[in-house]
């Protein structure tokens, strides 16, 4: 496998299936580990960068299991190839304008990547469709298992595993599980439940596009709270309370517009359409936008030219990077919003 | 074209929101005015909003920002710029001044009761183990379920006698 394979894929996380995947797009457990021999990178000298990076990646290849993977080495990579990394959500916008040795080894199908010099030496992120924690969990507590026989992890008796920020110390755990809420937003709740979830100290995002704006009716819900519960203890209340709470909420808005609003509703998906089959020229943003009320209108059973794994195909590709790696050359803004829109005619024209 | 934000009338609007639903709508607000109303959450990391909060409530912390780790040489004042440690030896070094900032970005938690690496000495081992033992049999007893408490103290009893 290469990049040039994997932009042509969608990866597993986007395949639209798994618990709850009407409202849930993806979940994603993340752990951050460091080497108790080196400093934390701020500090890390470009010869320790590289020699945390060898330490890393020799423990990554020869763990068992590891066939069929892909490392990038992110420092070397062009700019195309680790944007679409970052479009990809397997590597951090972080990771992609660091400095020094750094990397990515990514499992075949998408279900795991570890990231190498982040912020922390190691990140171990597992990822999928729908919400799927506790399958997530056994991911990552593995791989961190089997990289822990090789390496040294920092520890503490008291504070757990030593992070570069005080705020991951303890468990290093990141749940985090991307929601789409148009619904909600629609009908104005979203502050409502966003406030909600930050009084129990989860953080709440919007996805970001390329600018500030939020797109796509996208948010990500995430814990802040990394010590003093034990990894369990910090997934199960997502899976068990949380996330089926704000599906619920999000569930019983999609209804009261099919009651109410089904007009409105439909003329806004089939507008969504329109334009998206139509356009000549079309930016990343909107075609997110107007992917969302069609997102929507699928698990509603009010649109039926495409499958959700279909549209995730469109979401992914339409972006800036997979757009230029997918057309071959690189492409500047006018070119690529024509190239944008003739992609999706080409999908979406009956 | 700059836009001011139409919740505050004051700051520039750099938050831009197109609805599609129920009819095609656009909204602008700044950046702060969007984190009131749950579009965006500024901080892509909490750290610097929880450590500038925890410097300006702590004044008379100043003779401490001169402490320096005698391993990797950060000082805690340039942890408190970058908000980024310089070693895994800086959480001993800052102790005194780290843990009330790490009391406060985990609710109160100071004990880690996570996972213990495989490759653990065995007293590390047996400290953790005993830690969540401890912990469950204070649930135990909180909810009044002498049965499991009585089942956890044995094990706790084991594992001291190990
Ligand atoms: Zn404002
Ligand atoms: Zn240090």
């Amino acid at each position: 496998m290469n990049l040039d394979d994997l932009a042509r894929s969608t990866g597993e996380w986007l395949r639209g299936v798994g618990a709850m995947s009407d409202v849930v797009v993806s979940s994603r457990i993340r752990l951050a580990r460091n080497l108790a021999d080196f400093p934390f990178l701020s500090t890390a000298t470009g010869t320790e960068r590289t020699e945390i990076y060898r330490s890393v990646t020799d423990a990554i290849t020869s763990t068992g299991g590891h066939e069929g993977s892909l490392l990038v080495d992110v420092a070397g990579a062009d700019d195309i190839d680790r944007e679409i990394l970052v479009e990809r959500h397997l590597i951090s916008r972080q990771h992609l304008s660091a400095e020094g040795s750094r990397g990515v080894a990514i499992a075949p199908d998408e279900t795991s990547a570890l990231m190498i010099n982040e912020e922390d030496h190691l990140r171990i992120q597992a990822l999928g469709s729908g919400l799927e924690l506790e399958s997530l969990w056994r991911v990552v507590t593995d791989l961190d298992d089997a990289l822990g026989e090789r390496l040294a992890f920092a520890f503490d008796r008291k504070l757990g595993f030593l992070t570069a920020c005080p705020t991951n110390v303890g468990t290093g755990i990141r749940v985090s599980v991307m929601l789409h809420l148009p619904a909600l937003k629609i009908t104005k709740e979203i502050e409502r439940v966003a406030r909600a979830a930050r009084d129990m100290r989860l953080a709440v995002r919007g996805m970001l596009g390329e600018g500030t704006d939020v797109t796509g009716d996208l948010y990500q819900i995430s814990n802040q709270t990394t010590l003093g519960k034990s990894e369990p203890d910090i997934i199960e209340p997502f899976c068990k309370v949380i996330i089926p709470k704000i599906v619920e909420y999000e569930r019983t808005a999609r209804e009261a517009l099919v009651k109410h609003n089904a007009m409105q509703l439909d003329d806004s998906i089939w507008r969504a359409y329109g334009t998206l089959a139509n356009a000549r020229r079309i930016g990343s943003e909107e075609t997110q936008t107007l992917l969302s009320p069609i997102r929507m209108g699928i698990h509603l059973n009010r649109f039926d030219l495409l499958d959700i794994p279909a549209l995730n195909e469109l979401f992914l590709h339409t972006q800036p990077a997979h757009l230029q790696k997918l057309h071959g050359r690189l492409l500047d803004d006018n070119d690529r919003d024509e190239v944008r829109a003739d992609r999706l005619r080409s999908r979406l024209a009956c | 074209m700059s836009m001011v934000c139409q919740r505050c009338q004051e700051a520039k609007a750099t938050v831009h929101i197109t609805d599609t639903l129920p009819e095609k709508r656009e909204q602008h607000f700044c950046e702060d005015c969007a984190e009131k109303e749950g579009i965006i959450s500024k901080q892509p990391h909490t750290t610097n909003e929880i450590l500038q909060q925890f410097i300006k409530q702590k004044t008379g912390m100043e003779q401490g920002e001169g402490v320096a780790c005698p391993k990797c040489g950060m000082t805690f004042r340039e942890f408190q710029l970058k908000g980024q440690l310089g070693c895994p030896n800086d959480y001993a070094a800052f102790e005194e001044l780290l843990m009330p900032l790490i009391e406060r970005a985990h609710e109160g938690g100071t004990q880690h009761l996570g996972k213990v690496p495989l490759t653990a000495d065995g007293v590390t081992k047996k400290i953790a183990g005993l830690v969540r033992l401890r912990r469950e049999l204070q649930d135990a007893i909180d909810a009044e379920n002498y049965e499991v408490a009585a089942d956890v103290r044995d094990k706790i009893q084991n594992l001291e006698d190990s």
